[in-house]
């Protein structure tokens, strides 16, 4: 666990990927198996389930610290992260010399889940009396979740690719997917001799594209690129193999049995197929608002009624395996042309089928899809996909083939009128705040946002916070409404759990009007209007 | 009450003086050097004897009056004394007393002897007055010794591969204390200017420090990447810090106890070292006063004086201009100090140790 706790204290300072890439070697190379399973799978998004939850370590870590909860939780708004400040609250611990392994406290842990809540609890303040601060800091953080601490799964990646033999490609893919720490080995997930061993559940890795900041002539001729619509859904996909059906998410969670569309595809799609695309709310030949799928996401059954509300299409963007081989490396253009023929092959004998060919957007000219681009928002598209017809699928995000050309987002002014601190990196400074539109001469919140500002300018909108504080509601502040800003956001939804009406996708600061002053902001007719035209 | 909050500060009507008042007065108590207690613009100067090389540095020439620790005089019938704070050379605590009754202000303080700074001494009283600016549960300091075990490693690991170790701590207060730590570990000690100027003032008050060289363009770069190099905060977000390519960065300062502030702070290390009391600290303190009443100012003033009242303290906050918000004092990010070639007097003290030298500017008269 020491081992497992100054890695993480590492991935967690440094700034430089080089010294991240070389802690992670360091400790693949050095830890024993079972703990490298549990630190690929907890940094992967993995983690056992939760055999105690939050509020259980709270009290606990109040008892122990005997103080009393509100100076729990100002302590709490203070730090930003439950796992950091339970770390720091517990008193000194009677340090033992032993240290166990990071997998026997993973597997404990799992031991416990359904013991009763006084076997759970003492368990819990024995292994922190046995830790240190940082030791506990990362016992926490997995009995919490949300493993989050500077290291991206490719990172973690390239760090294994250093001492198996194994390609990064191989490695993304074999540790993708449905596997369960608990009962695998090392071996069986990276061994050598597994790496030609199927696991007939696992997705490709996803190719992701990088905005196109330049103009789409830089790219070249039109003729050697393709154009799709860009679709806002849940970016997966479709499998079939040894008669089993599987859909993924991007995320690589399996979300097979929550799209109930797709079951008749078990029986239909041909053996060894995966096609990658998207995830989309569609009826009567319209892709709809994303934000109708929203309704049915997080939910583990899904009612007949929301099928009916919110009926879901896969849009087929891409074919990564035919016949049980791997094609990502034909180009494009061939890829596309077998994705056409079976789609449309299925589509033609049944008119259920659940896949959709994504349209190629035709142009001849950059000055032509500049002009298709522009009806993007109407097809509740984000913009143009631009995929080079040559390409191969790779893995990850890369430059150079793959570009989004997204539109840009819709924006109001509005004034900040409530703030609160932010977390983790930004735990002592108010960071997130909340937006009003005018109403009369109401102000009526809309957006809450986070991002966007550079952290000079977070530092300067913190002072202002702090020196115009009209109430404190615990770590909220009501803040003079005197800042105006422009918000981004990708699209409107009308939504009735919100005051003003309406529910924006994405929204962030798009920048701060230092120019504009509280009288010149955005009114909720506006809003409505835009509601109007895009929220459909 | 003997101590009145006024808009210019802590002030004892009776005596006819102020302590570390933030508008121009007659006549005022300094508790130590840091420029949010000693200000610019009264008529004469009462401080401890260390102190007053570091005033005189920075306010010029004034109408001063020193004491040694524990050597009472009487002003217009009010006893008045100081006591060693701990926090910095010369820091002293405050100790009025009139018609038998006691009141004592901390200004800053921490209860761990660090060599330098005196060892904190809790003074009897009816009613305390204290800082609170790591007023927290979280803030529980771990021994010097151990930090000091980090810094050394963590010198050691970037010679090792090359790289100049930079320092970032207040110029007065956590400099003086590192300095014999990171002489064990390097051989070579370069400063910023803000913190040599500092150096040379305290030397030749007749204080021994490890030798510390300034920063000059000359220095070998094989030098450099052997050395540590001790600078203000602020200076690791300026271009002067380039010249130390290949390097790292560390910043010792006790909001360095929360992660996010590590992060946030884009350092390399973060080392919780702090000239303030911590948790403990605060609450030992004040139970060895044995005060009635405590007003509780600068830091988490309306967090620690709730729990004082809830473990039957009576205590209150009051708002002073010292550091100001606690977590204000902690916005370093706003600080935009850079390079000060030549610092002109009075510009090379930037405030607190712990505290954001922009906040200290903003509210100085200078």
């Amino acid at each position: 666990m020491k081992q497992f706790a100054e890695l993480v204290k590492i991935l967690g300072t440094t700034t430089k990927t080089n010294e991240k890439l070389e802690a992670l070697s360091d400790y693949f190379t050095t830890a024993n198996d079972r703990d490298k399973v549990w630190v690929i799978a907890l940094f992967s998004g993995r983690r056992p389930k939760r055999a105690v939850n939050s509020t259980q370590l709270g009290t606990w870590c109040m008892e122990a610290a005997n103080i009393p909860s509100w100076l729990f939780v100002e302590s709490y708004s203070t730090v930003g992260d439950l796992a950091e400040t339970i770390a720091l609250l517990l008193p000194e611990g009677e340090m033992l010399f032993e240290d166990e392994s990071l997998s026997y406290y993973i597997e404990k842990l799992i031991g416990i889940e359904k013991q009763d809540e006084a076997i759970r609890k003492k368990f819990i303040l024995d292994c922190w009396m046995k830790m240190d601060y940082s030791q506990r800091f990362v016992f926490n953080k997995f009995i919490t979740g949300a493993f989050r601490i500077g290291v991206s799964q490719q990172m973690m990646v390239n760090a294994l690719a250093r001492f198996v033999k194994l390609s990064a490609s191989v490695i993304a893919h074999r540790i993708s997917g449905n596997w369960d720490p608990s009962t695998t080995t090392f071996d069986e997930l990276l061994g050598e001799e597994h790496a030609l061993a199927i696991d007939h559940s696992k997705p490709y890795p996803f190719y992701l594209a990088y905005a196109l900041e330049d103009e789409p002539a830089t790219l070249g001729e039109p003729g050697e690129w393709q154009a799709e619509w860009k679709w806002d859904g849940i970016r997966g996909q479709i499998i079939k193999r040894n008669g089993e059906l599987f859909a993924w998410s991007r995320g690589e969670e399996l979300i097979t049995e929550k799209f109930p569309e797709y079951q008749v595809l078990q029986h239909l799609l041909p053996e060894g197929i995966a096609i990658d695309g998207e995830v989309l709310p569609f009826q009567n030949g319209q892709v709809l608002n994303f934000n109708v799928l929203q309704t049915r996401i997080g939910r583990k059954n899904v009612t007949k009624k929301q099928l009916q509300e919110a009926p879901a299409a896969f849009f087929a963007y891409d074919l990564l395996e035919f016949d049980g081989n791997d094609i990502r490396e034909w180009p494009l253009i061939e890829r596309r042309k077998k994705l056409e023929e079976i789609v449309q092959h299925f589509r033609s004998v049944n008119s259920n089928f659940p896949i959709h060919l994504s349209p190629i957007v035709e142009f001849n000219s950059w000055e032509e899809l500049t002009r298709e681009r522009e009806r993007s928002r109407s097809l509740n598209s984000e913009g143009i996909m631009l995929k080079r017809k040559s390409s191969g699928y790779q893995v990850g995000r890369r430059r150079g083939d793959w570009w989004k050309w997204k539109i840009d987002p819709l924006t109001i002014d509005a004034v900040m009128v409530y703030a609160a601190k932010g977390s983790g990196r930004r735990s002592n400074l108010y960071t997130d705040y909340t937006f009003a539109v005018k109403d009369g001469d109401q102000l009526v919140t809309f957006a809450k946002a986070y991002s966007g500002l550079t952290d000079k300018e977070f530092a300067q909108v913190d002072s202002f916070v702090k020196r115009n504080s009209l109430e404190k509601f615990g770590p909220v502040r009501t803040v003079k409404p005197e800042l105006v800003f422009e918000i981004a956001f990708e699209g409107i939804a009308a939504s009735n759990r919100h005051k003003s009406g309406v529910a924006l996708r994405f929204p962030r600061i798009h920048r701060w009007r230092q120019d504009k002053t509280v009288e010149e902001i955005n009114t909720l007719e506006d809003l409505k209007n835009m509601l109007e035209t895009y929220g459909k | 009450m003997l101590i009145e909050f006024t808009d210019k500060g802590l002030c004892c009507q009776q005596g006819g003086f102020y302590i570390d008042p933030w508008k121009p007065v007659k006549k005022a108590i300094i508790t130590h050097a840091h420029s949010d207690h000693a200000r610019f613009g009264h008529e004469s100067y009462l401080c401890h004897e260390q102190t007053l090389p570091i005033l005189q540095l920075r306010l010029g020439p004034q109408h001063y009056q020193t004491l040694k620790w524990n050597e009472p005089i009487t002003m217009n019938g009010v006893k008045v004394s100081l006591h060693p704070a701990g926090h910095i050379i010369g820091s002293s605590q405050v100790r009025v007393e009139y018609n038998g009754e006691v009141w004592v202000f901390t200004g800053d303080y921490k209860t761990e002897n660090d060599g330098i700074s005196g060892q904190f001494e809790p003074v009897r009283c009816n009613t305390f007055i204290t800082e609170s600016t790591f007023g927290l549960p979280i803030y529980r300091w771990k021994p010097q010794e151990e930090i000091f075990t980090s810094i050394r490693q963590w010198i050691r690991k970037n010679r090792d591969n090359n790289k100049t170790s930079v320092l970032i701590a207040y110029s007065l207060g956590k400099t003086q204390r590192l300095l014999k730590v990171v002489a064990e570990a390097a051989e070579n000690i370069y400063a910023h200017g803000a913190v040599y100027n500092t150096q040379q003032a305290l030397l030749n008050a007749g204080w021994k420090f490890p030798e510390v060289k300034r920063v000059t363009a000359d220095i070998p770069r094989d030098v450099l990447q052997q050395s540590v190099v001790l600078a203000p905060s602020g200076a690791d977000a300026s271009p002067w810090i380039r010249r130390f390519l290949p390097y790292s960065v560390g910043v010792c300062s006790g909001w360095m106890q929360v992660r996010g502030n590590v992060r946030r702070r884009n350092v390399d290390a973060g080392f919780a070292l702090s000239d303030h009391a911590d948790w403990n600290g605060l609450i030992e303190t004040v139970k060895l006063t044995g005060a009635e009443k405590v007003y509780v100012t600068h830091g988490f003033q309306s967090t620690f004086s709730r729990y004082l009242n809830e473990i039957g303290i009576d205590a209150a906050e009051v708002k002073t201009e010292y550091g100001e918000d606690e977590a204000e004092t902690n916005a370093a990010l706003a600080d935009e100090q850079v390079e000060q070639p030549a610092p002109t007097e009075g510009s090379d003290l930037s405030g607190d140790v712990d505290q954001n030298s922009e906040t200290s500017k903003r509210s100085d008269p200078l």
